[in-house]
């Protein structure tokens, strides 16, 4: 391989070179922005981060099997995982090989950063080594790859069916210019290099196709043409880059380490934000996730649209998006990325101006803290049981089967958890609650705190400050009483399908417990979509815009997803689904508490009881 | 004064020609889900901040529509939703408690 341009230099290499210096440019002034837009705290801890070796070592992994293996991708569909990772890690192959070319052959030339892109263009074969043909084989091999990806790329277009998509996101004009130059940009370089490749060589791709040309184009004038048409859509695709979905590319590189940092959403326009934004690559794995797309409704509401409203900073829509989401968190869990949709809407949420706040200094203190409690438990049952009274009714009984020595906080009404609050954006009125809330919970002066409620529960482990006092769900607590023996369980003959609630579930990531302690006591079958993939039911309080008669059509969806089976129950562990659910439901609904306390009996006598 | 032991409360009459009701007018725009309550108290029955300041909506809507201050009652919320849940008209409640705090002046 010697060199066949004496200067290293031809303009047409112009439009790929001021469309590289335009993106990377931009990119290096975004992640400046970024990092200053952090706030110091979090800038520190990123910066611990990258010097610390397992986060390097995460960092490195993650961006190797999200951005170019898209594993996430290949468990959800395999199709869809090839059609990504092959453009991607093909795309990564053709640039280290190009380079890889640049250093053994034309050493001298490294520095000019064109040259691994337009290197068939600036070489001549001469006396070819084993080294290059292998290189012209694996480069062959590799736009080959990337080249199926395409034509599935543009099949999927078409029917996006196979590829476990029933909807997809609608592409802008400025994704479908990015969309169809990057389309064009391999088989023009096919074409390119095939029409080079009796000067250069070529590989199993380039030489047929050299040779098919060459059989009715007898002349080189065509060269040129292809290589400045491969510069030109190049150049297209860089400089779209920034304004389309395609920014996901270099944002998520960003994402990664923020989010590997510990990093939290704090401002939803600004630093990790922003990078969340910028990461969506507008797939629309999330419209046919959403529980409120039933009967394609809603589908601009889903957070693919919230993204690019962010981007295009259409505050009306912003608000309404941000307002209307039941916060079930479905969409972070099948997100490919990992864009955090409901932490970015509570934050757009806080952004709004209340005229009036609320004063909670007519919630009376608790008496000073007594001793006596020490070894009680204490159940807080939410305010949830003003509505399923039973939820509360069943916990008490398996307490006084099982002999627990308790206290029950909110029997006659009680202060809310401060979830609601917190999910309606009004940051500080929820600290407000939560603060009233920690000093009754302290006048017990407990070791435990039992909670039925799932929204409670993550309230209560998330935003508490509860020292020494552990906060368990019953579903926990009552497996540890019929592990202790302190309850006797028997089999109940209905077979039951476990809906999985979104605080539960997705919110506090269990998802085996309640599973494991409704097997003991009954048969369990599993819904289609369940786990991480539970649909919402609809009673959501995340939601602020939806009204009641809207989310019906959620509900019966959520419930249609159960009825799969041959369940002849549903089992829940959140009142509020339960709630929901029984409005609607052909069969019964049960919390799981009061499903354990219909199958068990106290073991100890009333004198071990205390 | 001689104690009777019972005494005679303030009159409670509500004179509608004179009272002030732009901000239920305003918060109607808003929420106009507020004309449809029917009263019945179902919100007030539920109310996790009723027992605190006295909280219900039905007191809030039926204060906003004869011109009194409904401060004190509102402050209490803490936006649950029980009221949401049991409404029979289907009132999106918490969404009209929201508007009422953002336009309250």
């Amino acid at each position: 391989m010697i060199d066949r341009v004496a200067s290293g230099f031809h303009p047409f290499v112009i439009p790929f070179v001021a469309g590289m210096v335009f993106v990377l440019g931009y990119c290096f002034i975004g992640i400046f922005r970024i990092l200053l837009q952090l706030p110091a705290e979090d800038r520190k801890r990123f910066f611990i981060s990258l010097v610390t070796p397992k986060t390097i070592l995460k960092n490195i992994r993650d961006i190797f099997c999200d951005c170019l293996f898209h594993v996430k991708l290949w468990k959800r569909n395999r199709l869809l995982g090839y059609m990504h990772s092959s453009i991607a890690f093909g795309w990564f192959m053709l640039i280290v090989l190009g380079h890889i070319e640049v250093i053994l052959f034309l050493p001298h030339r490294i520095r000019l950063f064109y040259y691994p892109i337009f290197f068939n263009f600036f070489v001549a074969e001469a006396d070819s080594t084993i080294q290059g043909s292998l290189l012209f084989f694996l480069m062959d091999f590799f736009l080959l790859i990337i080249l199926s990806g395409i034509a599935l790329a543009m099949y999927k277009r078409i029917r996006s069916r196979i590829f476990g998509m029933r909807r997809t996101a609608r592409p802008s004009l400025m994704n479908r210019i990015g969309l169809y130059s990057l389309w064009a940009i391999f088989p023009l370089r096919l074409l390119a290099e095939s029409f080079t490749a009796h000067i250069s060589g070529g590989s199993f791709l380039t030489i047929p196709a050299n040779w098919v040309f060459r059989q009715f184009l007898g002349n080189d004038l065509n060269l040129l043409p292809t290589w400045w048409a491969y510069s030109i859509v190049l150049d297209v695709f860089m400089v779209v880059l920034p304004f389309s979905r395609y920014m996901h590319i270099p944002a998520e590189m960003m994402l990664i380490p923020l989010r590997n940092a510990g990093i939290r959403v704090r401002n939803a326009r600004k630093g990790f934000a922003k990078v969340q934004v910028l990461s969506c690559p507008n797939c629309g794995v999330c419209i046919d996730a959403c529980p409120m797309s039933v009967d394609k409704a809603n589908i601009k509401d889903c957070t693919v649209y919230l993204t690019r409203q962010l981007r295009r900073k259409n505050e009306r829509r912003i608000e309404e998006i941000s307002d209307k989401c039941l916060l079930c968190g479905k969409c972070e869990a099948v997100c490919q990325v990992g864009v955090e949709g409901p932490a970015l809407r509570i934050q757009l949420r806080s952004e709004r101006k209340y005229a009036l706040s609320p004063d909670y200094s007519c919630i009376p203190d608790p008496p000073p803290a007594e001793s006596a409690g020490e070894g009680k438990v204490l159940y807080y049952a939410g305010c949830m049981s003003r509505l399923v009274p039973s939820v509360g009714r069943s916990v008490e009984s398996v307490f006084r089967k099982a002999g627990i020595a308790y206290e029950w906080i909110d029997r006659d009404g009680g202060v809310c958890c401060g979830r609601p609050m917190y999910l309606a954006g009004r940051l500080e009125e929820a600290e407000a609650i939560v603060r009233k809330n920690e000093a009754q919970i302290l006048g017990y002066g407990v070791g435990t705190l039992v909670v039925s409620c799932p929204i409670c529960y993550k309230m209560f482990k998330e935003k508490y400050d509860l020292p020494g006092i552990r906060i368990v769900h019953y579903i926990d607590y009552m497996q540890e009483l019929l592990d202790a023996g302190r309850l006797k369980a028997s089999r109940s003959d209905l077979c039951y399908v476990y809906h999985d609630p979104c605080e539960l579930g997705r919110g506090m990531g269990i998802y085996e417990e309640p599973r494991r302690l409704l097997g003991r006591i009954a048969a369990i079958t599993e819904s289609p979509k369940n786990r991480n993939e539970s649909i919402c039911c609809g009673g959501s309080l995340g939601s602020l815009t939806l009204s009641f008669a809207k989310r019906e059509k959620m509900t019966r969806a959520a419930l249609e997803n159960l009825y799969d089976g041959k369940a002849d129950a549903i089992a829940t562990a959140c009142p509020l689904c339960l709630a929901t659910f029984s409005r609607y439901a052909d069969r019964p609904v049960r919390d799981i508490a009061e499903i354990v306390d219909a199958q068990t009996v106290g073991t100890i006598t009333k004198t071990e009881a205390i | 004064m001689t104690d009777f032991g019972f005494k005679l409360s303030k009159s409670s009459a509500v004179e509608l020609d004179k009272v002030d009701t732009t901000l239920f007018e305003r918060l109607c725009e808003a929420s106009p889900d507020a004309r449809i309550c029917m009263n019945c108290g179902s919100c007030g029955a539920t109310c996790t901040a009723g027992p605190y300041s006295g909280m219900s909506l039905r007191k809030v809507l039926l204060g906003l529509q004869r011109g009194q201050d409904v401060r004190p009652l509102l402050s209490g919320c803490m936006l649950c939703g029980k009221c949401t849940m049991v409404c029979p008209r289907g009132i999106n409640t918490r969404n009209l408690i929201l508007n009422l705090c953002r336009i309250y002046d």
